[in-house]
Formats: C-alpha cells, structure tokens, sequence
C-alpha cells in the first residue's frame, strides 16, 4: 500500500506535466487544427535554456524561470510570425511539415549550445522531500503539482472568462465565423503559439526535476502527451488535462509494479506502455473522454 | 471510412484519360533525360571515390525507402512518423533469415519486403481509422512500441547490443569478397551500389506504373479531397491501406539494405529521428515524383556527407560530436535539413522536382504552365525534373 501511494503520488507529478504539454497541444489544435511536432523541442529549449541562466549564469531559479517562460513564448511567437503567417490558407500537411522543421531545428540547436551530456536542471528543491504518512513526498513533484495546478487554472479563467479567450474558443469552433465577427485570427494563432511556448516551458522544467536529469533526449518526454491528448479528446482542454493525469499515473505504476509482478514484459515497459493505452483507446473511443467527433459535410 | 455505404459503390468501369497521351511530342527529351541519367548512375562507381560511392550507396538505399514513404504521405496524404519503425522490421528480417539462417539474399530481400508489408497491413486498418493528424499520433507509437520490442526481444534484434547483419550473397557472387569480372574489379560498395541501383529502378517503375493505375489515381483523390473521393466510388479506407502497405514493403527492402550496408544495427537507432529524415527527403526532393526520393535523398545523405568531408577546413565545424562552442556536422546537417524543409514547404512546395521544372521553363523547354497553388491540387502526370506536370494537371483535372 506504501508503494502504491508513492507512485500514485510519483504519477500525479509526472501526470501534471503531461497535462501541461497535453494543453499546449490542445491549445495550438484548436486554434489552428494543427498538431505542434515542435512541442517536444519547445520544452527542452525551455529547461536547458533556465538551467543554463540558474547554473552557468548564477541566476536565481525563479527569476530564471520567468526568463525561460518569456523564452519559449517569445520563441512560439516568433515561429508564428515568421514562419506560419505565411503558411495561413496552405493545407494542415504544410503547417504540420513546418513544425516538423522547428523541431528539426531546435533538436540540433540545443546539444550545439549546451552539449548532449545530462547537465543539472537548476531547481533549487534537487532530492529534498517532505515525509508525511510514511511517504517521500519530493519537494520537486510538489511544485510541479502547485505549478501546474495554478498554469492550468490560470489558463481556464483566461479561457473562460477574458475576451481573448472567448475568441479563441470562437475560432477554435468556426474559424470562417471567427473571421466574420470580427476575431483577429492572426493575433489568436500568436497567442496559442505564446501559451503554448509558456506550458512547454513549465512543464519542461518540472519534467527535468529529480529524478530526471536534462538531456536532449527530454523532448522524447513531451510526446507522451500524445498518448493523453489521444485519451482526452484531441480538441478539449479538459480532455488534455485528465488524459494527462491518466496518463502519468498509468507510466508510474507500471514503472513501479511492472518489472516485479510482470518480468516478462521486459525492459522499458513504462516508456512502451501510454502508447499501448493510446492504440487501445483509438481503436475502443477513436475520439477520447471528452473529444468531438468531426461532423462530415459533403 | 467516412460513408461506408458511399465507400462501397464500385467506381465507373471507364478508365480516367491516360495523363501522358496528351502530348506524344514532348516524350523524346523526357526519355533521352532518363537515358542520360541512367548511363550517369550505371558510370559513376567508376568515377567517385571510395568514400563518396558507400555515401552513393546510401543515397540510393534511402532513396528507396523514401519512395514508399512518398506512396503514403505525398501521394495519399497520410502523414506517417513511424517509417524507422519498418526500415527496422526489413532490417531484422534479413538478420534472421540471411544472418541466422544464412539463406540466400535472393530470398531475404524481397522477404524484408514482405514481412514489413504484411505488418503494415495488420497495422494500417488500426493507424487508419481516424482522418488527418492521428496517423502521425499512431505512428510515433509505434516507434516507441517498436523499440520496447527490439530492446527485448532478443531473437529479433539481438537486444540492446545490436545484432550483425548478412552481407547480400547470391549464389557464388558474394558481397564481401566482391567479384572480378574480367579486368573489373566489383568491390563490396561497388556490387552494394548496383544491387541498391537496381532495386531503386525497380521501385521507381513499380511506383510510377502504380501511380497511373486505378488505385494509383484513388490515391490522389484521397488525398486532395477525402469525401468527394469517398462520393465517386474510391474505397478509402482500402486506398489508405493500401498505400500503407506499399510504403511498409518499400521500407522493409530499405530496411534490410540499409542494416546490411551498416552491417551492425541497434534498436535505438530506429528512432523518431529517422523517421523524420525520410519525411525530410521526399518533401525536399518533391512528392508524389519517382525522382523526389532520390533527389532529396542525394541531399539529405549528401549534406552531413560533405559536412563531415569538409569539417576540418572550417573552423566552427568540429570533427567529433559535441564539443562546446563548434557544432557537430550530424547537429548542421540537422539544422539546415529544418530550414529547408521550411523553405521549401513555403517556397517551392514541390521540391526540388518542382524548382527542377520552374528551371526547365526558364531555360524555353517547357512551356509555361498554370502552376498548381499547393503540391497536393498536383497529378501524378509529370514525373521527370523538367517535365510538364502543370498543363497535364491541369487537363487532368478537368
């Protein structure tokens, strides 16, 4: 029971940042009906970029936290402005290509500025835990809960209540209809690519705290958010957020329970197992918990 | 997929127009074109040099697998991350049968071919079900899924230490030793050079003919507009597999060639990065064209080629890998291959195929045609650099 409490708690942590990938997809989705590719290197530039303004530059983490958050969205804005204004009208498969390319880009830059080797993340918290109830709560997986919690709050209040987030729900509907009521579509697409650039960041951040380490190869972690924006529903932001807690629950009690009690599923399972779940669910729910299904006009 | 029972009406009996019998007076330059290029590729062993012929036989592998990818992405639409996942199935194909078994290569390559196919068409119905975007979503999976099973399975890839790959021997003609027909002398890259040569033609006629069959042309009515082709009578879902399993094919022969080449492969090198690389090659070379996988092949191989030929006289430019302040030629190569794939995208969404033809109306040969707005209101018609793919798209479509 101990166990299973500690990696539930393990897997609500990781499952946050999942979350917080997961909504930087939605967010681009909807307002675009794009799927980011670049999410992945967005994230790690994020970490790699803070750990290298805390360790190599003496900043405190969050000040650099901040300059890292402006980083990525500065760099989601940049992207949009661009690169993809002048892509608007051309087929999704375009717009998909082009953020392949980012990716591309960015997974070349990083090793280039900072090396390939795992390097210290810069969060201040390292191995440090509180203990209640017999369990090790780390003081980085805490955070990484409050920090998520708090992003995705803040991002449903934005969503829901301002006026910039009523558009985007609007084009995120019927970008045509958008159009004619007057949303400024090019500023929304700036400002998915911004937030989105903000929740990579964040999440890469967390995702690189103990027991983790940053490495380039941290970009791999931000496509596990596929799996979950698969689960929740690829266009609800709600969808992102539970199929990413899911998600991180599922790969941490397989991590934890799977190399005991079922061996012979071999090394790396848990690397293996949300896409399993994600075949799964298209094949049973091809559309999520919470997604739409596309109507078809002829 | 979409109206199953609108999917299912058999198509009209009558055959479209023939694309190319329009215009029997341009053939001549198109056929001295690809007779000049063959006589090229058939000499140039004799000419490069021992490094740059193991980069050529490289580009000619890639070039292979790429054009299957180009069977799915640039001709049916259906974007696709997971093609490392297939090069490793052809790969590991030919290590069991030609490595374990040491079975003739006539028989592991077109079996490479095989079993990647026949996965592809127990995979394809499943990463088919859903429009646009969620096949990429799949795929990428099945990269993951793949390499938890190469890292574990044992009899399949050696394990996390790699495994040895045959070298092609048919008969009495065996790679590694090479062969010496009278005063020639066929090395090991030499004889890999042809083998690949050959089976890229071979690809490149079936692809080509297969373009401008029934299910050929299905495929570009899927990909430019799903339900009107799904209205007419084209089976997507079937189309969609269909593509899919020739891509899997193509990948596992390239597969199988490309570990054979390397002879030592390892289950973390089928990665997503791989995967990204052929869709680099077939979107720089020029989709839905049987030269676009070779020409973006020739870059993509070429590029961290000539970096890695050229590092030592260049200053920012670092011999080995990752070494503070210079930047890897692997890393440049990875860097210029996203610009260019940005540039081309918004540029010349053609590829170099396209920037070939835009040359050749330049130069008079061709008359000026309408130019297609996206590379996807594109017909198969036009399958040279220089050809005239725009007017015949253009009657094609009405």
């Amino acid at each position: 029971m101990r166990t299973f409490g500690q990696l539930l708690f393990a897997g609500i942590a990781l499952g946050a940042v999942y979350a917080l990938v997961a909504v930087g997809f939605t967010v681009i989705f909807r307002a675009s009906r794009i799927i980011n590719f670049a999410q992945g290197q967005m994230l790690a530039l994020g970490a790699f970029f803070t750990s290298w303004l805390v360790i190599d530059e003496g900043m405190p983490f969050w000040a650099a936290l901040v300059l890292g958050l402006a980083a990525t969205a500065a760099l989601g804005l940049v992207f949009q402005w661009g690169v993809l204004r002048f892509a608007v009208g051309k087929p999704e498969f375009t717009i998909v290509m082009l953020t392949l390319g980012l990716a591309s880009v960015l997974q070349a830059v990083i090793p280039t500025i900072w090396g390939s080797y795992p390097r210290a993340n810069g969060d201040p918290w390292g191995h440090s835990a509180a203990h209640a109830g017999g369990l090790a709560f780390d003081w980085v997986q805490i955070w990484a809960i409050i920090a998520a919690l708090v992003a995705l709050g803040a991002f449903f209040v934005f969503n829901r209540y301002s006026r910039y987030g009523l558009a985007m729900r609007v084009a995120a509907s019927d970008q045509e209809a958008a159009v004619a009521v007057g949303v400024p579509l090019r500023r929304i697409f700036g400002l998915a690519w911004g937030l989105a650039g903000l929740v990579a960041c964040l999440g890469g951040v967390f995702l690189a705290g103990y027991p983790n380490s940053l490495d380039p190869t941290i970009s791999n972690g931000a496509l596990l958010a596929f799996p979950a924006i698969i689960l929740g529903g690829i266009d609800s932001t709600t969808g992102a957020v539970v199929g990413g807690f899911g998600i991180g629950i599922i790969q941490e009690l397989v991590a934890g329970y799977q190399p005991q009690d079922a061996s012979w599923l071999g090394h790396n399972f848990y690397i293996a197992a949300p896409y399993i779940v994600m075949i799964l669910v298209l094949l049973v729910r091809p559309y999520g918990l919470f997604g739409s299904r596309p109507a078809e006009r002829l | 997929m979409t109206e199953p029972a609108l999917a299912d009406i058999p198509a009209a009996a009558a055959p479209p127009v023939h694309p190319t019998a329009a215009a029997p007076a341009r053939r001549l330059p198109r056929r001295t074109a690809v007779g000049a290029v063959s006589v090229l590729a058939v000499l140039l062993p004799f000419v490069v040099g021992r490094y740059w012929l193991s980069q050529l036989v490289f580009v000619l592998i890639v070039a292979i697998g790429a054009l299957g990818l180009d069977v799915l992405t640039g001709r049916t639409g259906q974007i696709s991350l997971g093609h490392s996942f297939f090069l490793a199935v052809g790969a590991y194909t030919a290590g069991i049968i030609g490595g374990r078994y040491g079975l003739t290569a006539a028989l592991w390559i077109p079996a490479a071919g095989v079993v990647a196919g026949l996965l592809g068409a127990v995979v394809g119905p499943t990463a088919l079900r859903l429009r646009g975007l969620y096949l990429a979503i799949v795929t990428i999976g099945l990269v993951f899924i793949g390499q938890w099973i190469f890292v574990n399975v044992t009899w399949i890839s050696g394990g996390p230490g790699g495994e040895s790959l045959p070298v092609p021997r048919f008969g009495y003609l065996d790679f590694a030793s090479g062969e010496r027909m009278g005063s020639v002398l066929f090395d090991r890259n030499k004889l890999y050079y042809y083998l690949a040569l050959i089976l890229l033609a071979l690809g490149m006629a079936f692809v080509y003919n297969f373009g401008r069959s029934r299910s050929g042309l299905s495929m570009y009515a899927v990909r430019d507009r799903e339900v009107a082709a799904a209205v007419m009578g084209v089976d997507v879902s079937r189309t969609k597999v269909k593509a899919f399993v020739i891509a899997s094919a193509l990948a596992g022969v390239g597969g199988a060639l490309y570990g054979s080449f390397l002879s030592f492969v390892e289950p973390t090198q089928w990665d997503l990065s791989l995967s990204i690389q052929y869709v680099v090659v077939i979107v720089v070379g020029g989709m839905a064209s049987v030269w676009g996988p070779l020409l973006g092949s020739l870059f993509v191989v070429g590029l961290p080629a000539l970096l890695n030929q050229v590092s030592g006289s260049l200053p920012f430019l670092a011999t080995g890998t990752h070494v503070n302040g210079v930047i890897s030629p692997t890393d440049a190569s990875t860097i210029v291959y996203g610009v260019v794939l940005v540039v081309f995208l918004l540029g010349e969404p053609r590829g170099v195929v396209g920037l070939a033809a835009r040359v050749g109306r330049l130069v008079g040969r061709v008359p000026a045609g309408r130019a297609p707005l996206f590379p996807e209101q594109q017909t198969p018609a036009g399958d040279l650099p220089g050809g005239d793919r725009d007017e015949k798209g253009a009657e094609h479509g009405q």
